[in-house]
Order: structure tokens, then C-alpha cells, then sequence
């Protein structure tokens, strides 16, 4: 909580320190808006940037959840399979390094101009993460306790689903945490390619305009964006992982 | 809390090596445990006594020779075992009393019937009141305690115990040896207790087994014959000390403990 309140006094901060430095030094507001303009802009047309956040935060959200999804079932079958963890594996972690904001127009020739392609870079761009925090969470079961479920007679779903599963959580929020903002970054990309909704496009029109507050307006909202989705992540964590050591403070002050 | 009836174990010619060119763990092992008996395999590091456990408990396949349990030969795991480690294996993610129904949960049982018994047995060890803590929030004593009900609760033929006590001080570790030896003349289940610790073998043993170093043979078995209840003053009694003293003529006779000249 305390950690909080300092952390927003420094954004006010940096604030009243930007408006001081536009006026003292006279900074053309094409290249730096002060914040007062900014945010006079924002609340000018308040539903107007409400409805593209809305759209870019449900892409965003769409390409993590599908990222999710595919990259923790990926996971599972590179854990359980040894032919599938030296093929798979090995191809995903050298692909991760290939910059996938380049093939985001293809995605446009293929999927068409609606959500589609927004959501797959977005997807594309997160899954990385997913898949390679999702495996480290799966192997890091001791080994003790993988012989403590088969000297139980659990089989491999069990032993996956009561033992694999919620040893992978901690790891698997890590990994959702980077995810999530990657999400973000992939559905911006999408609209800059090729859209007519979202913050991207408000960005990328304003930009055509030499609307620089506008820009600025739209750059604000996404990182609020960000950083409420991050937020949304570590309230689920602390939910679904109480007992992890990254929780202890938790734990001790009840 | 009268349960199944324990089970013997029959070890004959237990040969096993890792890979076909790598080490020999354990070299023609053949021993009887008794249904409810007491038993420690004691021995240096590394010399097999784990890799014996193992085999039994269904966990390892034996190169050649043959282990059976309950009369049934052993190629998976068998049904009804307890299994204790060195670092208590507990799930960080299960509060105590759900740890407690690992073994329930994995068979599919019936939680509710298992928990009379999982309180009994937490009462047993002093953990009455933690149901609710997390592993992370417990002494290392303690989550060994939460371990050992894990092992017992779901009423277990035999129970295998792979150095439990290695990794807990002196102290705690005298008083798990009381607390242990309780739970046992409790329940009389078969057990198998690995450890290297001369004087723990003898403390809670009927008998002692003695390994040789790698590949580990077994060099002796020794019938200790003292009364039950045993209390922890006896260590200093001659009795007890001509056990130990013969253990250690043996380990020197391996080359284990030299003095100087």
C-alpha cells in the first residue's frame, strides 16, 4: 500500500516537472505537449478514446487468452513427450528470437482487416513466453516428490494434474505477466498495420495530423491499460498461489 | 485405529547396475522382513541402501533377483505402501491436512472417511492446530511430521523410509526417534528405515542390516534385543553400546573408520 502511494507521488511528480520544463522552455507543442494539454484532449472526447481502448483491450485479451491456451498445452505435450520436447522445444526457443512484429502484415493478407489478425500477432508475440515459463514450471517438480507420486500408483494425468500443474503455477505467472504486456504490444502492431479502431489507430491517425497531444492521449491510456492488466495477473496470482514464497507477505500478516 | 495387517518382504539375489556398463549399486541382497518387524538398512553413502528401497518399493527395476511384497512379486509400485524422503517431499501448494490426503486423492478415495484418521495422527505428532499452514510456514521437524502422517494415513502395509532424519539437527532428530518409534509400537506396520546413523539403527530397529560399500552386499544382520519402550538414556547403556561397538568393528573391517596409529 505505502508502495503505492510513493510510486503514484513520483508519476505527479514527473508531471508538474514535464509542464514546468514545456513553459520555461518554451517547447513547441507539436513536439511536446505539456500534460495540462494532454489531458484536456482526453477529456474532450472521454467515450471517444473509451471505445477504442475498449476494442484494443479485447483484442488484447483475446490473443493472451489464446496464448495462454495453446502455449500451457504446448507445454504439457514438450513435458511428456521426449520426441516432442527435443523437435518442438528446440524449434520454439530458436524461433522466440525471430521478430515477429515482422510478419504481422502477412497476418493482414491472410485473416483479412477485422480483429483476426490483431489477435493472432497478439497471440503470436505472447506464446513465446507462455510456452517456455510454462515448461521451466512443469520440470520443476523434485524428484523426490515425482517418486512419491508413483510409489502412490498415480498415472501420468494424475501425477500431471495433482503434482506437474500446481508445482508450474508460480513459473506460469511469471511467464503470464511478460505475456500479457506482449499481448498489448502485438494488438497495437496489428492496428498499426491495418485497422480503423483502436488506440493504435487513434495513434497512427493523430500521428498523420501532426496531432501530438492526441498521440500523447492515446500513449497515456495505453499505459493504463498495461498496467492494470499487469495488476490483473498478480491479483490472480496472489488467488491461485497463496502458498508460493513470492506471496509470503501475504501469508505472515494475516 | 486397527488397520490392514502388515506385510512381509522377501528380497532374493537382488543384483542392480545402472546402464549396462555403469555402477554396480547392490550385488546378490537376499532378505526376509516379517510383517509388522522393524527393520534398518544401515550403510556408508552411496552404498546401495536406497537403491534396495527403491527396488521394493517398486520405483526401481532390479537387474536381476527378485523382490516380493505381501507374497506378490513387485514390478510397479505396490498397493498400500507408505513412502517417507530425506527432504520431506510435501506439496508447497497443499496446506497440511491436504497433504495429509495426497494418498486419498490418488487413489480416488473418499476424503471425508480419511479424515478422522488424519487428525488422529497429526494429534499423534503434536500438529493439531496447523490443519491450515502451509508447508513454507513450518519448521523442518515439523514438515517431516507432516510427512510421516502422509506415509501412514491411508493405512499402509509397509512403510519405506529413505533416511528421513538426514536432514534435521541432532535434537530434533532425537526426539523424532521417540515420536517414531511411538507411532510405530501404535500401529506396527512393517518399516524399512535407511539411514547412516549407527546409533539411530539401533534405537528403533529389530534388526540392524549392515551394507558393505559400493557395490553394497550385505555384511551382517544384527538381531538388537532390547526392551520397548526404548528410551533415549539407553544409548549409554553397555547393551546398547556392544551393538554399536560391533557395527563399528565392521565398518572398520571395510575400511570405513581408521584411526591413527
Amino acid at each position: 500500500m505505502r508502495g503505492n502511494v510513493i510510486a503514484l507521488a513520483v508519476l505527479v511528480g514527473v508531471f508538474l516537472l514535464w509542464e514546468a520544463a514545456v513553459r520555461a522552455l518554451q517547447v513547441k507543442p507539436i513536439i511536446l505537449p505539456p500534460p495540462s494539454a494532454v489531458f484536456a484532449e482526453l477529456l474532450n472526447a472521454p467515450a471517444w478514446y473509451l471505445g477504442h481502448a475498449w476494442y484494443t483491450l479485447l483484442v488484447t485479451l483475446a490473443g493472451f487468452a489464446l496464448a495462454v491456451l495453446v502455449g500451457v498445452l504446448l507445454a504439457v505435450l514438450i513435458v511428456e513427450s521426449r520426441l516432442l520436447e527435443k523437435s518442438i522445444y528446440a524449434l520454439i526457443v530458436a524461433l522466440n528470437s525471430v521478430p515477429k512484429v515482422a510478419v504481422a502484415p502477412l497476418f493482414v493478407i491472410w485473416l483479412g482487416t477485422d480483429a483476426a489478425p490483431k489477435v493472432a500477432i497478439g497471440f503470436l508475440i505472447a506464446v513465446f513466453a507462455i510456452v517456455i515459463d510454462a515448461v521451466l514450471g512443469l520440470k520443476s517438480v523434485p524428484p523426490d516428490i515425482l517418486d512419491l507420486a508413483r510409489s502412490l500408483r498415480g498415472g501420468r494425468l494424475a501425477t500431471l494434474w495433482r503434482i506437474r500443474f500446481p508445482c508450474a503455477l508460480p513459473s506460469l505467472f511469471a511467464g503470464m505477466k511478460v505475456a500479457i504486456g506482449l499481448a498489448l504490444v502485438g494488438a497495437i502492431v496489428g492496428e498499426f498495420v491495418s485497422s480503423q479502431r483502436g488506440l493504435g489507430y487513434v495513434i497512427l491517425s493523430a500521428q498523420g495530423m501532426f496531432d501530438t497531444a492526441r498521440v500523447f492521449a492515446a500513449i497515456l491510456v495505453l499505459a493504463a491499460m498495461g498496467v492494470a492488466l499487469f495488476w490483473l495477473i498478480a491479483w490472480l496470482e496472489r488467488l491461485a498461489i497463496p502458498w508460493h514464497a513470492s506471496q509470503k507477505e501475504q501469508l505472515s500478516t494475516h | 485405529m486397527k488397520g490392514r495387517p502388515a506385510a512381509a518382504i522377501e528380497v532374493r539375489g537382488l543384483r542392480k547396475q545402472f546402464g549396462r556398463q555403469g555402477v554396480v549399486a547392490i550385488e546378490d541382497a537376499s532378505l526376509s522382513i516379517a510383517p509388522g518387524e522393524f527393520v534398518s538398512v544401515l550403510g556408508p553413502s552411496g552404498c546401495g541402501k536406497s537403491t534396495l528401497l527403491r527396488c521394493i518399493a517398486g520405483i526401481e527395476t532390479p537387474s536381476s533377483g527378485t523382490v516380493s511384497v505381501g507374497g506378490i512379486p513387485v514390478s510397479e509400485p505396490p498397493e498400500g505402501l507408505g513412502m517417507v524422503f530425506q527432504r520431506d517431499a510435501l506439496l508447497d501448494w497443499r496446506t497440511v491436512a491436504d497433504n495429509l490426503m495426497l494418498p486419498i486423492d490418488f487413489r480416488r478415495g473418499d476424503r471425508a472417511a480419511a479424515r478422522e484418521r488424519a487428525a488422529a495422527l497429526l494429534a499423534l505428532t503434536g500438529l493439531q492446530g496447523f490443519e491450515k499452514a502451509y508447508p513454507s510456514q513450518l519448521s523442518g521437524g515439523m514438515r517431516q511430521r507432516v510427512a510421516i502422517c502422509r506415509a501412514l494415513v491411508d493405512d499402509p502395509v509397509l512403510l519405506l523410509m529413505d533416511e528421513p532424519f538426514g536432514a534435521l539437527d541432532a535434537l530434533t532428530r532425537d526426539q523424532m526417534n521417540i515420536e517414531l518409534q511411538r507411532m510405530w509400537r501404535a500401529e506396527h506396520k512393517t518399516v524399512l528405515f535407511v539411514t547412516h546413523s549407527i546409533t539411530e539403527a539401533i534405537f528403533l530397529s529389530d534388526r540392524v542390516v549392515v551394507f558393505t560399500p559400493r557395490p553394497g552386499r550385505i555384511a551382517d544382520v544384527i538381531q538388537v534385543e532390547l526392551p520397548r519402550p526404548r528410551r533415549l538414556a539407553l544409548r549409554t547403556s553397555e547393551r546398547f553400546n556392544g551393538y554399536a561397538s560391533h557395527i563399528r568393528t565392521l565398518f572398520e573391517g571395510m575400511g570405513l573408520l581408521k584411526e591413527e596409529a
